[in-house]
């Protein structure tokens, strides 16, 4: 097992404003790291810095042994964004192809990658369809399976299962579970607790801070409690009172 | 290879969207059509003049074929005539003192009648002068002839000097450009040719950009290891095949339906109309980062698309105000209706335009800076 992804000293902002501080990360292949925390919490702006869309304004990350930002090195991220960033009046089919492309995939590749992607998100048989009929459900999955066709050594899910059925949502577990045993790191967003327990290692982010970080299990123990959710719930806690009294 | 699958989508999603590939095509034809009937015919104009104890030899002289008399009762009042009979002017004649009284909604009938009438007393003074110039030769002729008769001397009496030779010339007209027929039309056209390809290709593309930026695409694409550049050089050459369909496809009609000739080649409208395209494409683009909205890109219509229109040579240059002409040459419409109206009217050739085509092509680059610039916003690399 090798690093994927080091985070160290991290300090991100939009010009003057703050939103991340002190966060430092480590994830080794074939690991699946959960962040969890409320909205506006800067979890986009992790995953967005991570990815090298943006430079941090302090600290280092690096991905696959490499400073980051980096553009080549986005070949091998599998991105998935928060909003369905989809062309409407393309097939799902030329969805994939397109951004395959964009990712460096040879038409051959794509072949042979497009079946297996909607496959793991059950769109095979509406690969022909237009997006622009696609029930939010479905863009969804297919965003998920544009992030897999590339068949990166780094996956990126910024909210992966909003608005996808259990079954469905078992399914794709699954799916990536597989992936980290073949030596795949995924790094997800959610503020699903489900989620949460699936991962094999969370951070707790909050207000710009991580408040927690671990395994679940090493967390349910540290903080005396009986599931994730009320580890975070505690853990908030504690950092209001810490923020009280400084 | 991503700059062919960029221009790859963008032909897709424009096939995809019917009525956008009908208003680009289409829209342009239907405007220079229209632009075709309304400036053919303004040439016979007519108007009406009310005279009021006009003299006749003048009522006679202003007579033309853009102008119809109509007498009016000697005591009508002149406004009243022109409210009531909606004629466009009213002259009433006191002893030798004349009046003429203008309706004046139209000015273009106004400056005929004033054009009119002035022509009258032109040529009722030179109908006076030449009676004159008569008398004053036949006097002379019979005094010469009496002198002749004095001395016995008949070459004098053929002596022509005192003839009343009135010169009267033939005017032959010979057009440098265009001929006998052109009508404003065929001024207007080349600068239309330009702006309808600038103008959709700038709409068109920076509403697909704004699109793209809106529903997260643009930092989907991103998001890639793909270069800015590509994203740019994709739209370029997408919305640069669609110009040169568009500039032929108006070309072949203004040809075929109009009867329009096109002195120079048509290989330099295409250059042209391409090359203003990629500077309609990267402003469209550039300025679809200061748009929220496809509602917020129509509004920056009226500020640069506008104004470009005046400033593109249907009203010439050189008769605009001193401070208004620089204005002119920050245009890009300007450069490309100046080499398009040189290469259809004066058969310019690539050597002669190639002072237009500089500098389209510095503010496609320029635009093109730009746009790398503000792309950085969603990705730092």
């Amino acid at each position: 097992m090798s690093e994927t992804i080091h985070v160290s000293n991290l300090q991100q902002g939009y010009g003057k404003t703050v939103v991340l501080h002190d966060i430092n990360l480590s994830i080794q292949s074939g690991e699946i790291l959960a962040l969890i925390g409320p909205s506006g919490a800067g979890k986009t702006t992790l995953v967005s810095t991570i990815m090298g869309m943006l430079k941090p304004q302090q600290g280092q990350v690096t991905v696959l042994g490499q400073t980051m930002p980096n553009r080549q090195l986005l070949a091998k991220i599998g991105y998935m964004a928060q909003t369905d960033a989809l062309y409407e009046a393309l097939t799902a089919r030329e969805n994939l192809n397109f951004f395959g492309a964009m990712q460096g995939l040879t038409p051959e590749q794509l072949k042979q990658q497009i079946p297996y992607a909607a496959g793991v998100v059950n769109l095979q048989d509406d690969l022909d369809t237009r997006v622009q009929a696609y029930s939010g459900g479905m863009k969804r999955r297919l965003s998920l399976a544009i992030a897999l066709v590339s068949d990166p050594e780094l996956l990126i899910l910024d909210e992966p299962t909003v608005g996808i059925d259990p079954e469905l949502r078992q399914q794709i577990w699954q799916e990536l579970h597989q992936l980290a045993t073949k030596g795949k790191t995924i790094l997800l967003t959610t503020h699903v607790m489900e989620d949460a327990e699936q991962a094999d290692q969370l951070m707790m982010i909050r207000n710009g801070a991580a408040i927690a970080q671990g395994t679940p299990k090493q967390l349910i123990a540290a903080y005396h409690v009986d599931s994730v959710e009320a580890v975070f719930l505690k853990a908030g806690r504690q950092q209001d009172e810490n923020n009280r009294h400084i | 290879m991503r700059t062919i699958a960029i221009f790859k989508r963008v032909l897709q999603e424009m096939f995809r969207d019917k009525r956008t590939l009908a208003l680009m095509f289409m829209a342009p034809l239907l405007i220079l059509t229209l632009i075709y009937f309304l400036f053919q015919s303004n040439n016979d104009q007519t108007t009406t003049l009310g005279v009021q104890n006009v003299n006749s030899t003048l009522v006679k002289a202003i007579d033309n074929d853009h102008v119809t008399i109509q007498q009016v009762a000697p005591s009508a009042s002149a406004k009243r005539v022109i409210r009531q009979k909606d004629y466009a002017g009213v002259l009433v004649q006191k002893s030798d003192k004349l009046t003429l009284t203008l309706q004046n909604s139209d000015q273009s009938k106004s400056a005929i009648l004033k054009q009119s009438l002035q022509a009258a007393q032109i040529k009722l003074k030179t109908q006076a002068m030449a009676t004159t110039l008569k008398r004053q030769g036949q006097a002379l002729q019979k005094l010469q002839q009496a002198l002749a008769a004095a001395t016995r001397n008949p070459n004098v009496a053929q002596n022509p000097a005192g003839a009343p030779n009135v010169p009267s010339y033939k005017l032959t007209t010979h057009y440098l450009y265009g001929n006998a027929d052109s009508t404003f039309f065929n001024t207007l056209l080349p600068i239309m040719m330009g702006f309808v390809v600038f103008f959709f290709v700038f709409l068109i593309s920076g509403i697909a950009l704004l699109k793209e930026r809106t529903t997260g695409t643009l930092y989907r694409l991103l998001a890639t290891p793909v270069k800015r550049s590509e994203i740019i050089n994709g739209y370029l050459v997408g919305y640069g095949l669609f110009a040169l369909i568009q500039t032929l496809l108006i070309v072949f009609y203004s040809i075929f339906v109009f009867k329009i000739q096109i002195l120079g080649s048509i290989w330099n409208l295409l250059i042209i109309n391409v090359l203003l395209a990629f500077v309609a494409l990267t402003l469209g683009l550039f300025i679809s980062t200061f748009a929220a909205s496809e509602f917020q890109m129509v509004q920056f219509i009226p500020v640069v698309v506008i104004p470009q229109i005046f400033f593109s040579g249907i009203i010439p240059i050189n008769q605009m105000a001193h401070w208004l002409q620089p204005i002119a040459r920050i245009m890009p419409l300007y450069y490309g209706a100046d080499a398009m109206s040189n290469v259809i009217e004066k058969g310019a050739n690539f050597m002669n335009i190639g002072f237009d085509l500089t500098i389209l092509l510095g503010f496609a680059v320029l635009f093109l800076m730009l746009n790398m610039v503000t792309m950085r916003r969603y990705r730092q690399v």
